[in-house]
């Protein structure tokens, strides 16, 4: 039941999207609010998938990590959209055009870095292939989370023109994240930083 | 106050009855612009929403230089905007220029010039015809507009205010009040905001002051009262509710310069050769329309602009 009030939530910002696109609200330039909406989304629920673990330890609540790997994968959905929203409705797969921004453009390179290196995780989510790979193994490559909210968040404070305040904020909350792993790990001696895999999945 | 007749009417034009009729009519409206420009302040921002902002200027002649594309929407024109004193998002400026008194508007003229004062903005538009300016309007973002203005040759008033032989430059500064305009509350950039142009850009036919858009007075999000249109450069050029107008000797700094050197230059012509940093220029999105189009030299007005940076590096000169 949790899960899938958690499941409908996460639904809710492609939901908006398509009913404002339906009645034409997506304001003057609607290819831009899709961009960023979808951009702002990933970012959110990356950020949310890692706020999983210390939610956990802080308030003892284990019952959360059932929803961590969907958070993980709606921030790789939402992501995905971003990515293909710049790929096709903005630049229509003109690829010497997209060639172009990835050299000149440091902001979109690093966007483009933090989805590859969101991919493998993505791939490696499903039961079978966790069980496949090796809890330590799983690990390793999950890791990759910590990378990739960073080079979002850096991704984000690129972007925008003057006015980072919003970026300043999703930083302030990547570094508390980061931090309270370190925190924890060193009052508590335990290897806190790492996403361990769930033994076992409820439903 | 200054009074100057302008002489530079051609005579294909001054044999249209329509334009003599309207040329009547101006002149009563052009004193009467700012008084009803403060009455329907308060109204504006309303009205902006349901469709056009309210207060019509008559005895608009059409201008030279219109473009035949079609026209961005009244609602995109006055409803995504940069306007940073009103916030930083496109939506914002629309919503909260409302704030804003264009009621007893004064310019303060200072520098290299003779006739250096502060003038009331009825007293600028005393005796100037006014013309609607069907310009391209591209943003360094990689977007684009058609507007069609309503305002003034700049030249008109650099004229009438005789400026110094060695005035090289024009630089012109937005209201500073942080109760008026919110967003002045906080340090996005250096306030007030700075544009300069120089003495050639400013006397060139294309640059105009405006002081409406779509038949009617400036809503306050486009720059109210008195604004800034160079239709070559990217859009943060335009300076918007302009209180001062220096003449210098030395180029000024821009807001945009100031904040980031790298990416903004004095110049800030349309140029799909040299990119930004952060937007591509080769292309640009038309405001209404799905694909994007090739971005023009100039913003495709290279035949009329395109002698005053002759022999000038425009990849160093952005």
């Amino acid at each position: 039941m949790f899960k899938w009030m958690v499941f409908l939530a996460c639904l809710q910002p492609l939901t908006m999207l398509a009913w404002q696109g339906w009645r034409e609200e997506l304001g003057a330039n609607p290819i831009e609010t899709i961009t960023h909406d979808t951009g702002m989304w990933g970012l959110r629920l990356l950020l949310l998938t890692l706020a999983v673990t210390p939610i956990r330890k802080i308030t003892g609540w284990s019952g959360i990590v059932s929803i961590r790997r969907m958070l993980g994968l709606f921030a790789f959905f939402y992501m995905s959209l971003h990515l293909a929203t710049y790929l096709w409705l903005d630049q229509f797969f003109l690829w010497e055009e997209i060639g172009f921004d990835l050299q000149e453009r440091p902001f979109i390179a690093i966007g483009f870095i933090t989805f590859l290196l969101l991919v493998p995780l993505a791939l490696t989510s499903p039961t079978a292939v966790m069980r496949w790979l090796g809890g330590r193994r799983w690990q390793r490559i999950h890791n990759l989370i910590y990378v990739a909210a960073t080079t979002g968040v850096v991704h984000y404070w690129w972007l925008v023109k003057a006015d980072t305040r919003d970026p300043q904020l999703y930083a302030l909350l990547l570094v508390l994240l980061l931090g309270i792993r370190l925190r924890y790990s060193r009052w508590f001696g335990r290897q806190f930083e790492r996403p361990s895999p769930p033994s076992r999945f409820r439903t | 106050m200054i009074i100057k007749k302008m002489a530079d009417i051609k005579p294909a034009e001054i044999t249209d009855p329509q334009i003599y009729r309207e040329r009547r009519r101006f002149i009563r409206t052009a004193s009467g612009l700012l008084l009803a420009g403060a009455a329907s302040a308060t109204l504006r921002p309303r009205l902006a929403e349901a469709g056009y902002g309210g207060q019509a200027i008559e005895g608009v002649r059409p201008g030279p230089f219109a473009i035949k594309e079609k026209r961005t929407a009244y609602k995109d024109i006055t409803s995504y905007n940069n306007f940073y004193e009103f916030g930083t998002d496109k939506r914002s400026p629309a919503l909260m220029a409302g704030r804003l008194k264009t009621d007893r508007w004064k310019v303060t003229v200072e520098g290299a010039v003779s006739r250096s004062a502060d003038y009331y903005l009825e007293d600028i538009l005393k005796g100037q015809v006014l013309e609607e300016r069907i310009y391209r309007m591209r943003c360094v973002e990689g977007w684009s507009m058609v507007i069609p203005w309503i305002g003034f040759p700049l030249r008109d008033l650099i004229k009438r205010l005789e400026p110094h032989s060695r005035a090289k430059y024009i630089e012109f500064q937005t209201l500073f009040d942080p109760a008026q305009m919110p967003g002045q509350q906080r340090n996005v950039l250096d306030w007030p905001y700075v544009e300069g142009l120089r003495m050639d850009e400013a006397m060139h036919p294309l640059t105009i002051l405006a002081v409406g858009l779509y038949g009617e007075i400036l809503p306050n999000q486009n720059g109210a009262p008195l604004r800034l249109v160079v239709p070559w450069k990217y859009g943060f050029k335009g300076i918007k509710s302009i209180v001062k107008i220096r003449f210098l000797e030395e180029q000024p700094q821009s807001s945009w310069m100031r904040s980031a050197p790298n990416e903004y230059g004095f110049f800030a012509n349309v140029n799909p050769r040299v990119s930004h940093p952060r937007w591509s220029q080769r292309r640009e999105r038309r405001i209404g329309e799905f694909r994007k189009r090739k971005t023009l030299m100039f913003n495709g007005y290279a035949e009329q602009v395109a002698h005053l940076y002759q022999g000038m590096d425009l990849k160093k000169n952005f």
